[in-house]
């Protein structure tokens, strides 16, 4: 098997300096883009890194490091396992997380084995703000030395195998100005380009999109306090977030979140902000970055959005692949969302959050 | 590393004659062919020169001889030209489902306008279309019949001279995209019945940019853009002076070696469509088995994808392609596999192999050992069951 490196560009600076830093390395390197829509939609979300634009501008990148280039299409494994389980994630209730969705199941799950067992590469590289170090024989997953830039939390999905054959070349960087000025320094033609923030592949309002693709998860239903009083009507499950204040349709005096949606009814239920946040949450598709929990219970810091405040916990983890999370203080977060665990700067693992316990 | 290029469907890489030749044009001579001072005068005489050699090529008349960008503008200066010449008296359009998209997307352009009714003609299993169908399809609105003559993708040719024939007999005007076949096989227009013939400079070791179109005496076409009336007002535009002088040299000494070289192309084709079907299990031939392009050897190899294969042998050296190059970077199956009744899954497998003047029997070698290990992998990585 070659030494070859994949880099996954996006036709961002961050994925472009990535590539470079391992060419000046000497490492033989592979650019890919991956297409994630169908051809042609580039002007409607010019965000996004899979559309046709983006393409072009990874391609610029590697034609001026001088690496091979290939735009791979994705399209379908990002339709399927992205917009399908967003559209699905809302219209049950949850909140999704298409990042983490897209990293797990397209950039890692389906490009990383393509790149080893199609193309017969031994590592992809990304240009994700993130470190893998490897000492006594085991890869550990780490923040960026770049705190305001790290994006560890959108990989805790990743195991050993994974890890071993990644490279994150950019997570070395101090911080943004040395990012800016290694790319001034290779002539990156996209140094400017702007950080790529909303979701990518819905242009206009996220409902919309849900409200095309479920439509049964627009039925209007009550809105009630958690004693069951009636304070208002909602027009669809799928339209509503945890946590979330506007949009309730309610007025009264308070403050008022959603607390929790009950599908089977399709009401929602509300409350103040001392109502809703709560310590103990149960977790699904629970992942480990060494394969194996550190212990069936364990301290770690949970963080519970991307570049969240690590909150002290205590974990407690089945054999089924669900866990239960303990915060030491009460904290909100919608289902759907993933809940990282760190100990100091390393990435244990992480999982989705199901559903809020007693606390 | 050492690179072999098997993909001169996609282009060719420029006889060294004609690139000097070109290059002296650029540096030596200025005028524009229009103009009726000496400069002009020299670049004129360049351009008819060229159109001499165009003609003689192929059997035309200089005078039948339009030089346009490519074979892109030649296809579509033929349907839009000849319809727009027969407006209120014929629209109908007889063309077939592994038409190059410069036909297809024309033809169906046309539908969408208002401007044409459009008949695509199904194909066989290797490729072909029937001459019967052709004629049955024919109708008093009739205006063209559009069929290529070498397939690009599967190599398949059609029987255009029955086709012709039956044009000629039903008065409707034949245009045949000989993009693929000019400088490869025998044409001759005083003997075939066509009327409207595609050329493109790149496919026979010429520049790209430059096409001709033949429009046999007679035949009415009308420009389809309008400007300082060059070309005899059927292709207006400054012609391309440099790039029509490197058409004429490269089809000239194409026709010269044209024989010789295609017989020896053929039998280094014939080994490799013999020695990967031997090596490789489950390896489907695509087009016709032996009524195809000399040069060219096309695959579907089942559990695989396109993609994966082209990427893998540049990788390792190997310049080819999964069906045409125009449609690269997008892994919808090739309309031409459809059409030829393979379903997607293995339409999706698919390899073009083209050789050229330049391809000898080491690099068919050095294909033959790279080939079946990358297949075995991809099939591997595929979950991939396959019977031998």
């Amino acid at each position: 098997m070659s030494e070859r490196v994949f880099v996954a560009m996006s036709g961002g600076v961050d994925s472009a300096l990535a590539a470079a830093l391992l060419v000046e390395r000497g490492e033989d390197v592979v650019g890919v883009w991956m297409r994630l829509t169908a051809g042609g939609a580039s002007s409607d979300s010019p965000r996004c890194c899979g559309t046709d634009e983006a393409g072009e501008d990874a391609r610029r990148a590697a034609a001026h490091l001088g690496i091979p280039f290939y735009a791979l299409d994705y399209a379908e494994v990002f339709g399927r396992e992205v917009i399908d389980r967003f559209v699905r994630a809302y219209a049950s209730g949850e909140t999704p997380n298409p990042c983490v969705a897209c990293n797990g199941y397209v950039k890692f799950e389906a490009l990383l084995s393509d790149v080893v067992r199609k193309f017969g590469g031994s590592r992809l590289a990304t240009g994700h703000y993130a470190r893998v170090a490897h000492d006594a024989g085991r890869y550990r997953l780490l923040r960026a030395r770049d705190p305001m830039k790290d994006q560890s939390y959108a990989l805790y999905m990743l195991g050993q195998a994974d890890l071993a054959r990644l490279e994150l070349p950019i997570g070395e960087l101090e911080d943004k100005g040395e990012t800016r000025a290694l790319a001034a320094r290779y002539g990156l033609p996209n140094a400017a380009k702007a950080e790529s923030m909303d979701i990518c592949f819905v242009s206009g309002d996220y409902r919309d999109l849900v409200r095309e693709r479920a439509p049964a998860a627009f039925q209007p239903g009550p809105v009630e306090r958690a004693d069951g009083t009636v304070v208002g009507a909602h027009a669809g499950i799928g339209g509503l977030t945890i946590g979330q204040r506007s949009g309730v349709g309610i007025a009264t005096g308070e403050r008022l979140y959603v607390l929790r949606l009950e599908l089977d009814r399709g009401a929602a239920i509300v409350g103040t902000k001392a109502e809703i946040a709560t310590t103990t949450y149960a977790l699904r598709e629970v992942r480990f970055t060494a394969d194996e929990p550190p212990a069936a219970v364990f301290a770690a810091d949970a963080v519970l959005r991307y570049r969240g405040t690590p909150l002290a916990s205590r974990v407690r983890v089945s054999t089924d692949g669900t866990a239960v999370l303990e915060l030491t203080e009460a904290a909100l977060v919608a289902p759907g969302q993933a809940a990282v665990l760190y100990r100091g700067d390393e990435v244990i693992g992480g999982g989705v959050v199901d559903h809020p316990l007693a606390a | 590393m050492r690179r072999v290029y098997l993909d001169h469907a996609a282009t060719t890489p420029v006889d060294p004659e004609v690139a000097d030749l070109m290059a002296q044009v650029l540096r030596e001579v200025s005028g524009n062919p229009s103009s009726i001072y000496a400069e002009g005068r020299q670049a004129r005489a360049l351009v008819d020169r060229a159109r001499d050699e165009v003609a003689q090529a192929i059997g035309a008349d200089p005078a039948e001889i339009v030089f346009t960008s490519g074979g892109t503008e030649a296809d579509n200066l033929a349907l839009r030209g000849v319809l727009k010449a027969r407006e209120g008296e014929a629209d109908g359009i007889v063309t077939t489902a592994i038409e190059h998209h410069a036909i297809l997307d024309t033809a169906l352009d046309l539908e969408a306008h208002g401007q044409a009714r459009v008949t695509v003609l199904p194909v066989d299993r290797d490729g072909r279309v029937s001459a019967q169908a052709v004629a049955r399809s024919i109708d008093e609105r009739t205006a063209i019949v559009s069929v290529m003559h070498g397939n690009n993708e599967v190599g398949t040719l059609q029987p255009v001279l029955e086709i012709g024939a039956i044009c000629r007999e039903r008065g409707v005007a034949f245009h045949s995209d000989a993009v693929q076949t000019v400088g490869a096989l025998a044409i001759d227009v005083r003997t075939m019945p066509i009327d409207l013939l595609s050329v493109n400079a790149h496919k026979f070791y010429g520049p790209k940019g430059v096409g001709a179109l033949f429009i046999r005496r007679g035949t009415r076409v009308s420009t389809v853009q309008t400007g300082g009336g060059q070309e005899k007002g059927r292709r207006t535009g400054t012609e391309n002076v440099s790039g029509i002088v490197g058409l004429g040299a490269a089809l000239r000494i194409a026709a010269s070696r044209r024989a010789v070289e295609s017989a020896r192309q053929a039998e280094l084709r014939d080994r490799l469509i013999r020695e990967i079907r031997s090596r490789i299990p489950d390896a489907t031939l695509t087009g016709h088995p032996t009524d195809r392009l000399p040069n060219s050897a096309s695959f579907c190899f089942s559990g695989t994808q396109g993609e994966a294969l082209v990427v893998s042998l540049d990788l390792e050296g190997f310049s080819v392609s999964s069906g045409s190059a125009c449609t690269s970077g997008n892994t919808d199956p090739s309309h031409v596999l459809l059409a030829l009744g393979l379903d997607r899954d293995l339409a999706q497998g698919s390899l073009r192999l083209t050789l050229g003047r330049d391809t000898t029997g080491a690099d068919i070698d050095a294909l033959l050992a790279a080939l079946p290990p990358i297949v075995a992998r991809l099939r591997a990585a595929s979950g991939a069951t396959v019977s031998a």
